[in-house]
């Protein structure tokens, strides 16, 4: 994250593959892991708190599609679709069929996965913007669906009430600990796409993204790992998903739009397309993003000629990320994380210009 | 009989107006290989501007709609410079974030500059139903069928006999053989995202003279989609006739089907239909089939 290297040594495949690149690394992925346990959650205040919680919950899901997008280069359009599938599975197990919650977002993960093979069928067929129509599709259907069968959405603009998780005797409820269960989470899914990325299913997806009839040359059963890749990461949003109904308290379809999926495609763009830690910044980015605009505003409240700066805001917002989205990828198509090594690679030299 | 004819009529006029919103997004595509994904933006975009230009500036209806025109036309034609022309040769992954961004961008910026409630379009037509036997048409349907058919026939001459037309259909063809044969690529590029500027103006109009003038008017280029896919990606003639069939499609579904699923159907139908013709014939009806296996 914030280590350089002084220049690419690397002689072995091993090393190449290694997660810790420098023993420094490693060192600072602790001192990170060690502040959001031990500093952040008890330092900050509940409304500091509800933001990490949000961009936890995103973060899940924004993994997943980066793994499609980012590393398989499959468009999906429909992520959302995943995450209300994920969401809903939860709400129903957990509401009506009393299950403890670790198995509602387990069978949310499974279940979005299914339907993710499904809606990643036509990607066998066809590619590039048709898959991004075909995903599209799907999205709409989805939410038609949810909306309008009664024994899954609970009828037309309703929401499931979902009761409190609990892990044995003990109560999720409060922000904090909502926020450990969130951060474990995070924590699993962020190693899992590391590794993911780094062994043999994520050179396959490369190299499906790079050129995939040479991916089929060098021997990648190409449909296989397509399906494979829309499976992972509809597992993905479908666990987020479940964890944001159990998060809320209820399972709403407004939550999972379609505003929603392109907002999951601007936060990896805006990170990084195929970089874990891209996506990290993008997610933080996306979701504290309206957040801070209010405080900004708050804070010149005189001076802008604006009566209710909260609804300014939610349309400031999308004007400023979708500008983002464009001039990201105009200016810099590999997102935060590449001005991020612009720096260090800025610095790794400093102060001679090469 | 009478409940289906009144439904295909009306039918024919919403896919009228979808086969309308169709062609600019199949210009484009035919010409620059960029999938608009913000077709619908463009079109609120152009409404609001008209209503701007006359309920918000004063000016009489045929001078706002002029500088509508003509500002939709250059706002395409900065697009096109500023935003598409760097992403050439970039994955379609890039193309389609793109258009995206922009139609996000426009959502939110048309509500910040013009605020979110509902606006209405008068177009100046006569408000009374007109009477067809037993089936009513508002006027606004009829212009908007008329303008409809009058612009496709337009673009078909434009595109057999005019001059840019053939650059057109030539840069649609081959890039580079067009260049060979002194044809200014920019030049057509341009041209196509001013034609589609025009049809975001012509249907913003027409819509939000019937729905009014607010957010949910971009929600009308979710619908072109189908359409579009339906009729074949690169098509003109396909686009329209796709429109057609979307909406007669959508509206006898809706009309039939709706009392027994609780509604709705108007924005489930068109999407199943996109996914069977993508699935069975992705090139659809009318577009160049190329063959290639994935």
């Amino acid at each position: 994250m914030i280590n350089r290297e002084c220049g690419v040594f690397k002689t072995t495949y091993q090393a190449d593959m290694a997660l810790y690149t420098v023993p420094l690394a490693r060192i600072t992925v602790w001192a990170f892991l060690a502040f959001f346990v031990f500093v952040l959650p008890f330092v900050v205040d509940t409304q500091r708190l509800v933001w990490a919680n949000l961009v936890g919950i995103h973060l899940i899901a924004a993994l997943g599609l980066n793994i499609l997008v980012g590393l398989c280069g499959q468009i999906s359009v429909g992520h959302a679709a995943f995450m209300a599938v994920g969401g809903y599975t939860a709400a129903i197990m957990s509401s009506r069929a009393d299950m403890p919650f670790w198995i509602g977002l387990v069978a949310g993960g499974v279940f979005a996965s299914v339907y993710g093979l499904l809606v990643g069928l036509p990607s066998v067929r066809i590619k590039g913007f048709y898959l991004a129509f075909a995903t599209l599709a799907a999205q709409f259907i989805t939410e038609w669906t949810i909306t309008h069968v009664k024994w899954i959405g609970g009828g037309f603009q309703s929401s499931i009430i979902v009761p409190r998780p609990s892990l044995g005797p003990l109560t999720i409820d409060t922000e904090r600990e909502k926020y450990f269960l969130i951060l474990a989470l995070v924590i699993v899914a962020v190693v899992a796409a590391l590794n993911i990325a780094r062994s043999r299913l994520g050179r396959a997806f490369v190299a499906i993204r790079d050129r995939d009839v040479a991916a089929e040359l060098i021997g990648v059963d190409i449909a296989r790992y397509k399906l494979l890749a829309f499976m992972i990461s509809s597992f993905y949003a479908g666990v987020a998903g479940a964890l944001w109904v159990y998060y809320l308290g209820n399972a709403n379809i407004e939550a999972f739009r379609i505003v929603e999926s392109i907002a999951f495609l601007a936060m990896i763009i805006i990170g990084g397309l195929g970089s874990v830690l891209g996506t990290i910044y993008g997610t933080a980015f996306v979701v504290l993003l309206p957040f801070i605009l209010e405080e900004i505003l708050q804070t010149f409240k005189g001076v802008i000629p604006v009566s209710d700066i909260h609804s300014f805001v939610a349309h400031l917002r999308f004007a400023v990320y979708g500008g983002l989205i464009v001039l990201f990828l105009m200016v810099e198509p590999e997102g935060l994380n590449r001005l991020w090594r612009n720096v260090k690679d800025y610095f790794r030299v400093w102060p001679f210009p090469y | 009989m009478d409940f289906f004819l009144s439904l295909l009529v009306k039918g024919l006029i919403l896919g009228a107006i979808y086969g309308l919103v169709a062609l600019g997004f199949v210009i484009i595509y035919k010409a620059t290989s960029v999938i608009n994904f913000a077709v619908g933006e463009l079109l609120m975009f152009a409404a609001f501007l008209a209503v701007a230009m006359t309920a918000i500036y004063g000016l009489p209806l045929a001078a706002g709609i002029g500088i509508t025109l003509a500002l939709m036309v250059l706002f395409g034609f900065v697009l096109e410079r500023g935003v598409l022309r760097p992403m050439i040769g970039r994955p379609v992954v890039g193309m389609i974030m793109a258009t995206l961004g922009l139609g996000i961008f426009l959502r939110g910026f048309v509500s910040i500059t013009w605020g979110v409630q509902t606006r209405n379009m008068d177009l100046l037509l006569p408000t009374k139903p007109l009477q067809l036997g037993s089936i009513s048409v508002g006027a606004v349907d009829l212009a908007g069928v008329g303008i409809a058919l009058f612009l496709a026939a337009a673009f078909a001459y434009l595109f057999q006999r005019s001059r840019v037309g053939i650059a057109l259909r030539a840069v649609a063809d081959d890039q580079q053989a067009a260049m060979a044969m002194g044809i200014r690529v920019s030049t057509v590029f341009a041209v196509s995202w001013a034609l589609a500027g025009l049809t975001a103006v012509a249907g913003g109009l027409i819509w939000g003279a019937k729905i009014g003038v607010d957010q949910y008017l971009a929600l009308l280029g979710l619908k072109v989609f189908p359409a579009a896919i339906l009729g074949g990606l690169d098509s003109l003639a396909g686009a329209v006739i796709g429109g057609l069939v979307v909406g007669v499609t959508e509206n006898l579904a809706a009309g039939y089907l709706d009392p027994h699923v609780g509604g709705g159907l108007k924005d489930f139908v068109p999407f199943v239909l996109m996914l069977v013709v993508l699935m069975v014939r992705p090139y659809g009806l009318f577009g160049r089939e190329i063959i290639e296996r994935v």
